[in-house]
């Protein structure tokens, strides 16, 4: 019978260091280890689907972002993330106050454009005085001026098959250039714009000078920057590492930022 | 040995211990909705303390950030941490702002990584486990809810009946609490006064307040409710509430314990899981 109780020994030995080991290892990098078990992610992830999917359900398609006073305006607007995009061609920009900075309109339209600041000024204009939201908490109120995005691509004549809108910019972090994209709902939204003045003045530097976007019902990291280009595509899956967004593709920020 | 002798004399009645009373007293939706809380809550706060830490400041109106009077705030000098209330300073070095971590690495991140999920800085996970659990807490209380007030629990054993609210009755619950004099018999299957404004509180109060403030922080729900904007004062002021709502429940979750490691853990453990509870036998001196 030794060969019976052998194994079982041993299993019991096993047992036993299996629980001292769970023992020994910290509580909290066993909780960690689930925070990063694909499966876990995965089921957490589903929240981000939920999220988009009730807050279209509970919402106007058109439905507004609050709009401030210049009472309400926060006495100075933090700015955050890039505050001076690197390299000579940005910097030759910012020297000429922007004059021959171009704005490209791409992908799946019938007229791709190449717009100056002079036919962004042109446009018609929209201003708002709204809210911007931080990922990371904190808020700040500005007014903003420039043409609705919707404008711009009724111009350059977006095709059906566009079902999502790349932005593309001029400030690179860690080598990559920043962008992001948002779905047509919110490319279409009224309070869209693409900003080339913040509070009564031509946009700052460090707020994305010449050109940023406003899409008020995400948070601040969807508001690209130093805008190049706007590109109308019918997936994001080759575009960068497919998730949408900078963030997105590096550190796991939801596409979805209405939450 | 003269009385073991004699056989008329009958022997010294010994009082005869009663049979355990049972009672079935949590229904299984109570029972089901208490666990699911409990990872629930735990959840969110160590979730929502990673957040907080990505900007350990907080604010009372619509807007709020670094250049803004924060009321609020949790910081690190060159070689302390510490908390600010308003004007007041006090520092918490090595526990808030400033600590060591399991690998003996000083961080400066508000709450420490024994607090928060993930325990590194991930701002991302964090809000993945908040937002995901976030449903979790809201299906819960709303079918709980529900269930409450259709199927009676609200009726029978939350609502509280007019002698209760005397100030008197009330004032002798404070004081049989602060005595540790716990009902015994039938009457420790009711809810007392305490017992009652507290869990109405939380569901009806406390928790509904977390998940409204939190939508508030959403820029698309202020889309599409503008009237939580007006309801909570701002989205700062939202996110100041929801701090402050959050260590009330944690509040609640102290004393919860600390009443159940009293009132007798073990069947107050046992009722949770399987409904029945054991009656605390009636004080021999009031039988």
């Amino acid at each position: 019978m030794s060969g019976v109780l052998l194994p079982r020994r041993q299993l019991i030995a096993r047992a036993g260091g299996l629980v001292a080991a769970a023992g020994a290892l910290p509580l909290l990098s066993g909780c960690d280890a689930i925070s990063e078990a694909p499966a876990v992610r995965k089921i957490l992830s589903m929240g981000e689907e939920m999220n988009r999917a009730s807050q279209r359900a509970l919402m106007d398609r058109d439905a507004l972002a609050r709009e401030f006073t210049r009472a309400d305006l926060s006495p100075v607007f933090r700015s955050n993330g890039t505050k001076l995009p690197d390299g000579a061609a940005y910097a030759a920009h910012a020297a000429t106050r922007f004059a021959d900075w171009r704005i490209a309109v791409s992908g799946l339209v019938a007229r791709p454009l190449s717009l100056s600041m002079a036919d962004i000024r042109a446009m018609p204009q929209r201003t708002q005085i709204t809210r911007h939201d931080c990922v990371e908490g904190w808020s700040a109120i500005g007014e903003w001026t420039g043409p609705q995005l919707r404008r711009i691509l009724e111009a350059a004549g977006v095709k059906d098959r566009a079902r999502y809108i790349v932005f593309r910019c001029a400030d690179r972090i860690d080598d990559a250039l920043y962008y992001e994209s948002c779905d047509m709902v919110d490319a279409l939204h009224p309070q869209t714009i693409l900003a080339w003045a913040m509070n009564g003045a031509v946009l700052p530097i460090a707020n994305g000078a010449p050109l940023r976007l406003r899409i008020e019902r995400q948070l601040g990291y969807k508001h690209a920057k130093y805008l190049t280009g706007i590109e109308a595509v019918a997936s994001l899956d080759h575009i960068g590492a497919g998730k949408g967004g900078f963030w997105e593709d590096r550190i796991d920020y939801e596409w979805y930022a209405g939450i | 040995m003269a009385e073991a002798d004699s056989p008329d004399v009958p022997p010294a009645p010994v009082p005869e211990k009663p049979a355990p009373v049972r009672v079935y007293r949590h229904r299984l939706p109570t029972r089901i909705w208490h666990w699911v809380n409990a990872v629930t809550l735990l959840v969110m706060l160590m979730s929502g303390l990673m957040i907080f830490n990505a900007h350990p400041r907080l604010y009372w109106g619509q807007y709020g950030a670094n250049p803004d009077r924060a009321w609020f705030a949790i910081g690190a000098t060159a070689d302390t941490g510490y908390v600010r209330f308003g004007e007041t300073r006090i520092e918490t070095t090595g526990v808030l702002g400033r600590w060591t971590d399991a690998e003996g690495e000083e961080k400066t991140w508000a709450f420490p990584g024994w607090a928060t999920i993930p325990t590194s800085y991930d701002l991302a996970a964090g809000r993945r486990w908040h937002l995901f659990f976030a449903w979790v807490l809201s299906a819960g209380l709303a079918l709980y809810m529900v269930w409450s007030l259709l199927g009676g629990h609200v009726r029978r054993d939350l609502h509280v009946r007019r002698a209760e609210w005397s100030p008197r009755h009330i004032w002798d619950d404070i004081k049989d609490h602060a005595r540790l004099r716990f009902p015994r018999g039938e009457a420790a299957a009711r809810y007392n006064i305490l017992q009652k404004l507290s869990y109405i509180g939380v569901i009806f109060g406390l928790l509904p307040l977390m998940i409204f403030t939190g939508l508030t922080m959403s820029p698309g729900m202020d889309a599409a409710w503008p009237w939580l904007l007006d309801l909570f004062g701002g989205r700062q002021s939202a996110r100041s509430i929801h701090f402050i709502a959050a260590w009330l429940l944690v509040l609640f979750f102290l004393v919860h314990i600390l009443m159940v490691i009293l009132a007798g853990p073990i069947n107050e453990v046992r009722s949770m899981i399987g409904g029945w509870f054991t009656l605390p036998p009636e004080r021999e001196s009031e039988a």
